[in-house]
């Protein structure tokens, strides 16, 4: 019962902060020159370990399946490229991606909230008259929701060129075959549901982090557990919501 | 002036205040003091709108603060100055940029009338120069100074001051009280201030509201401090031996100058 009215307690809180979110900004300036730091913040600050991660993710998937694959005549190589493409379309670039940022981003979002609010800074933007959830977390959160896409959109075709470098450095398969296989069967419903995917985790991270910073209460170590928290509930509503579209549109 | 009638607050079964009611007027410089736990903060933030009481009102010149819809009172906010505790500056940004903020949210000056309006505020709280440092690259004095001159920045009507003095040298704390006594008496402001500091009690109280344990134990100002008779108000203020010395001295000495 407990732990039920705390559920329904963080669910009416979350929603009340998303609502709040919503007022027409004091000065449209200082939001847009907010929003833009933070899309730099989010979005450059994340492209190179997402670029990195991604790289390495299409090479081992492409060197995997191709083990999977070796010996087996009635399965052409081209095939691995189809793989590996559907693949990192399908789940490894927005998810992936998804998971790395909820580490990187989520947890920086909420330090960063919950030191503001530890050392008064958000109750200084309150008495001056701010509207703190449409300055500090409208912000953060469209800036998420307008970067994460792109940053998958990077991640997948770093991906699928992770696995052309790997087929590539092997003798057993040609590049031709993977490029071949790149191109097999392609419906642009996988990208749509990439991005429909994207939009959704990137909404999941930036708002859970929010919130778990915004309302941190106490000193250092309560930052410390908002941070965490704000990772590990990103993650789990993450693959709860990939289970979800996976179910629904597919 | 700030009104404030009956308020009453609890955090679960703990109560916090129990029926506080005083009038804080407005060219003063208006003290609350008390041991830690006394509710002062809690006070303050009720003054302020950052938490709502169980009972009670908070009157600005006449306007119940909480029976204002969200928009009036973010608007009668932006009449409100504060200084924290720990001064609550934006670490990210400069002094300037710290005192400009304000500005950019709520006013329609141009670039360089912004400029001008920080640069006099700076100059008001003796920090003209300092506009490019960050706030961690300046003493603890300093960022109280930064505070200030960031709360006056809009010409607030009610400036509050939560323990301007904690953290800082005797020296230090003097010049904070000097400055905060000079801007109350510049600009009319109704200032309210939470502080332990005994020596601002004895410099600056010009009404000074003492909290036991949630409850308006006494109220008066410095000049009847020496003579009270309330238990809980002397242990406190003249809690060391030090301080009882002192008192009787000066006591003595009034006496003799009679």
């Amino acid at each position: 019962m407990k732990i039920e009215f705390k559920l329904f307690e963080h669910l009416g809180k979350f929603l009340i902060m998303i609502r709040r979110m919503f007022s027409r900004p004091a000065r449209w300036e200082m939001y847009w020159r907010e929003l833009f730091r933070q899309m730099n913040d989010i979005g450059v600050g994340s492209a190179f370990i997402v670029l990195l991660v991604s790289i390495f993710i299409g090479a081992v998937t492409a060197v995997q399946t191709a083990y999977q694959l070796y010996g087996t005549p009635f399965v052409p190589s081209s095939y691995i490229g189809l793989i590996v493409r559907n693949t990192i379309i399908f789940e490894l670039a927005p998810t992936f991606t998804a998971l790395i940022l909820a580490g990187k981003v989520g947890s920086n979002l909420a330090s960063e909230l919950g030191s503001m609010r530890v050392t008064e800074q958000i109750d200084a933007l309150e008495i001056m008259g701010v509207n703190t959830e449409s300055y500090l977390i409208a912000t953060r959160i469209i800036a998420a929701v307008i970067t994460i896409p792109v940053l998958v959109a990077i991640a997948a075709y770093s991906g699928i060129m992770g696995g052309y470098i790997a087929t590539s450095l092997s003798s057993n398969y040609s590049t031709e075959d993977y490029v071949r296989g790149i191109r097999m069967l392609f419906d642009p419903f996988d990208v749509q549901l990439m991005f429909i995917k994207s939009f959704t985790f990137s909404f999941i991270v930036s708002s859970i982090s929010c919130y778990m910073g915004y309302y941190v209460k106490g000193g250092s170590v309560e930052i410390g557990k908002a941070s965490t928290q704000a990772v590990v509930y990103s993650c789990i509503f993450v693959l709860l919501a990939d289970y979800v579209i996976a179910s629904l549109l597919l | 002036m700030i009104e404030i009638s009956n308020i009453t607050k609890s955090f679960g079964e703990q109560r916090v205040l129990t029926d506080v009611s005083t009038v804080f007027e407005a060219g003063k410089t208006n003290l609350v003091i008390g041991i830690s736990g006394s509710g002062k903060t809690v006070l303050m933030k009720i003054m302020t709108g950052l938490m709502t009481p169980d009972t009670g009102k908070v009157h600005f010149n006449g306007r119940d603060f909480f029976a204002l819809s969200r928009n009036d009172q973010k608007n009668l906010r932006r009449e409100i100055g504060m200084l924290f505790q720990g001064s609550a500056l934006f670490d990210s940004m400069t002094v300037e940029e710290n005192v400009m903020l304000p500005l950019n949210m709520f006013s329609n000056a141009t670039k360089k009338e912004k400029l001008d309006r920080v640069n006099f505020c700076l100059e008001r709280v003796n920090l003209a120069g300092a506009n490019k440092k960050f706030p961690g690259e300046i003493s603890g004095g300093m960022k109280k100074r930064v505070g200030i001159a960031r709360a006056i920045v809009l010409n607030p009507k009610y400036l509050f001051c939560d323990e301007p003095n904690s953290g800082l040298d005797p020296r230090t704390s003097i010049v904070i009280d000097d400055l905060i006594i000079e801007i109350t008496r510049e600009f009319n402001m109704t200032t309210i201030i939470n502080t332990h500091d005994m020596n601002s009690v004895m410099e600056i109280g010009e009404k000074i509201v003492f909290l036991y344990k949630g409850v308006k134990d006494w109220e008066g100002d410095k000049s009847q401090i020496l003579d009270v008779t309330d238990e809980n108000l002397n242990s406190f203020i003249f809690a060391s031996d030090f301080l009882k010395d002192a008192r009787d001295a000066l006591k003595e000495k009034i006496a003799r100058n009679k």
